[in-house]
């Protein structure tokens, strides 16, 4: 996984709420057997339309905006547990999600591949978009050491949530993998005594 | 202490916690399909590991089969190539597949509890959100991301923050004509598809203990559309007589034993939850869906809510829907029985009962696909088979099918498809379709009026079983 520390990056306003993963990859895409190339259907059917034509009028289609940042209304990723909507925001070149509110195994997800979930308040959020509305230039700056988001230049800043753990796991490019892999005496001695009926 | 359901199976399965609070779960069955499998073995591969416990993982292909002419090889080659990976990974791992072919095929979440692997007190994972069904037995089950399939394959565990409990209780007795799935449609058109974010929920109450134990999966089934990771219901009786001398449950003095702590798995009475909620059931109405999320749901004969929300607006912008209309008298092309919600040997019962002697309306393509093999073969048996075919419906074999369209049984764009699955996402059953769910009583109502009718008028006509 690769390392996270801080990202200074313009963004991309999605203001829609509930953004469900098969919005964000289409389910007639999962049919691959490796973690590549899912960016490229990012979004597919709000990207473009049945004859493969650009849609005009949706974010990722227009070229005044740019940045590794998306920024998207409360609830982004609800829907199923399908990782590869983490791997196509990933593979398209995001590296971090702000939202008033994510599903909870989009999380996780985004968490397991070096996507960073930035949660804020209402308010906060809606600032940014505000602010990106009149300004597409607009940077927001993440500092996951500091675990603050601010937007250079304004006063603007708030601190976010992370736990411990994946805050090292992000930092240093592990996963959990490598840490229960560690374990794996401790898990032995537990299926000693475990009995399942 | 006393302790909630989840709190009594969570905790006899925690290996140690981490100093910043997470806790290593050990998991007792791991399901695994074609679609979330492949990158985890890949990773398996790569990191030369092996599998920790290989006994304890079972394989199917569902989400990305064919449910016509399973016997030839599948013609959309990249669905091929994602089902013949599955072969080969099981294969060099030497995991247990009920493949295509095999009797024992079928929707994940249907062939777990019909076998009897799936019991009480267990934690189950599956790369698939919809493992919450297995929570009906009184289990921990949940939807997991491919690197913890892969984590699980690689040590059995799970590296987890601890859930919050949330209690929902419902009482009474359910009018005529209103089933399970419309108990839980009611209640996430109550809570919104946020509402049980960071829960895990057990549903509890004398409406709940009175259901099957296929009403009841139904309901856990779709806790993950209103945000939880899971939901559970305790054991009793009827999930006892259900997991009774199943091909995979205990026998003789075990399954004795297992009764024994079995009957321990309930909520204590003083147990704390961070959330509950009470609903009654003689308020809960047949309900549909009307928008592109399962918390758009309604009593059929009411109106179309409003709102000034643009995700609302354009909710129903997609659905070809107005605020303030009644869905009552709209014309349906397409009925959907299926899915891991509502596809077991009940259902078909269900829908059979009432189509009996009657015929779909004319212009109406009514599919009804089987949750696993042995319900297709259980149906034959009692004749529900017949039934469904002189009614004019479509049988097809066991798999996912238009419940997520990844195949070729996908419902053309802007046409309504009425169906029993559990998500009614934009583009969910094909690009540009529009779905709205239903339980499979209200399904096989409207394939035979070709319209959305208030099924109320109807039930007199069904014959309670
Ligand atoms: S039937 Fe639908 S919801 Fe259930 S496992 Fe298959 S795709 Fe997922």
């Amino acid at each position: 996984m690769e390392k996270f520390n801080t990202l200074t990056s313009t963004v991309i306003p999605l203001p829609n709420e509930d953004v469900d993963t098969d919005q964000i990859i289409p389910a007639r895409f999962l049919k691959s057997t490796t973690r590549q190339g899912f960016g490229e259907n990012l979004f597919k059917d709000w990207r473009f339309d049945s004859d493969r034509k650009m849609k005009d009028g949706f974010i990722l289609n227009d070229p005044s905006y740019s940045g590794s940042i998306l920024v998207a209304g409360k609830n982004f990723g609800c829907g199923s547990s399908r990782e590869h909507a983490a791997w196509a925001l990933y593979d398209y070149g995001f590296r971090a999600i702000i939202s008033s509110y994510f599903a909870d195994i989009f999380k996780g997800n985004a968490l397991n591949n070096g996507l960073l979930p930035v949660q804020v308040s209402d308010d906060f959020l809606e600032i940014i978009f505000e602010l990106v509305e009149s300004e597409k230039n607009t940077e927001l700056k993440i500092d996951l050491v500091d675990q603050q988001l601010s937007i250079p230049g304004t006063i603007y800043s708030e601190k976010f949530n992370i736990s411990a753990y994946k805050k090292t796991c992000l930092l240093n490019g592990y996963d959990d993998i490598d840490y229960l892999i560690s374990k794996k005496s401790q898990i032995e001695q537990f299926e000693q005594t475990h009995i399942e009926f | 202490m006393s302790k909630t359901l989840f709190e009594k199976v969570w905790d006899s399965h925690i290996v140690d916690s981490v100093e910043s609070g997470q806790e290593i779960l050990y998991i007792d069955r791991h399901f695994i399909h074609e679609v979330t499998s492949p990158q985890a073995f890949d990773g398996i591969r790569r990191r030369g590991t092996g599998l920790f416990r290989k006994n304890r993982i079972v394989a199917t292909a569902d989400h990305n089969v064919p449910t016509k002419d399973q016997h030839l090889p599948i013609k959309d080659l990249l669905s091929k190539l994602q089902v013949d990976t599955l072969i080969q990974n099981c294969d060099d791992f030497d995991i247990e597949l009920y493949g295509l072919g095999h009797p024992y095929q079928g929707i994940v979440h249907v062939i777990g509890p019909e076998l009897g692997i799936t019991k009480p007190g267990m934690t189950i994972v599956c790369g698939d959100s919809h493992t919450s069904t297995h929570g009906a037995f009184g289990a921990i089950a949940f939807g997991i991301g491919t690197s913890q399939v892969e984590q699980v394959m690689a040590t059995q565990c799970l590296l987890l923050e601890r859930p919050k409990t949330m209690r929902i209780t419902i009482n009474g007795n359910l009018a005529d004509g209103v089933s399970s799935k419309d108990i839980i449609l009611y209640i996430i058109s109550k809570l919104g598809t946020a509402g049980g974010t960071g829960y895990f929920v057990e549903y509890a109450g004398s409406a709940i203990t009175a259901l099957s134990m296929e009403a009841r999966m139904t309901i856990c089934n779709m806790s993950i559309e209103m945000g939880a990771r899971g939901g559970m219901i305790a054991p009793d009786e009827i999930t006892y007589d259900y997991v009774k001398g199943r091909e995979f449950s205990p026998k003789g003095d075990s399954f004795d034993k297992a009764i024994c702590h079995w009957n321990t798995l309930y909520s204590d009475e003083d147990a704390q939850f961070d959330k509950e909620y009470a609903f009654e059931a003689e308020e809960i109405p047949p309900m549909i869906t009307y928008g592109t999320n399962p918390g758009m749901g309604i009593g059929i004969s009411d109106k179309i809510p409003k709102s000034n929300s643009e995700s609302f607006k354009k909710s129903l912008k997609y659905m070809g829907l107005e605020m303030d209309m009644s869905l009552l008298g709209k014309r349906i092309d397409h009925v959907f029985i299926g899915s891991c919600t509502n596809s077991r040997i009940e259902d078909l019962r269900i829908v059979a009962d009432y189509v009996k002697g009657k015929q779909k309306a004319e212009h109406v393509k009514a599919m009804i696909v089987p949750g696993s093999k042995q319900v297709e073969k259980q149906a034959e048996e009692e004749g529900i088979h017949e039934v469904l075919k002189e009614a004019g419906f479509e049988l097809r074999e066991p798999g996912c099918s238009a419940c997520l369209g990844m195949n070729e049984d996908k419902i053309p764009e802007g046409e309504y498809c009425i169906s029993t699955s559990n998500r009614n996402f934009e583009g969910r059953q094909g690009p540009g379709a529009r779905t709205m769910l239903v339980s499979p009583l209200t399904a096989a109502i409207i394939a035979i009026e070709g319209k959305i009718v208030d099924t109320r008028n109807f039930v007199n006509e069904v014959v309670t079983a």
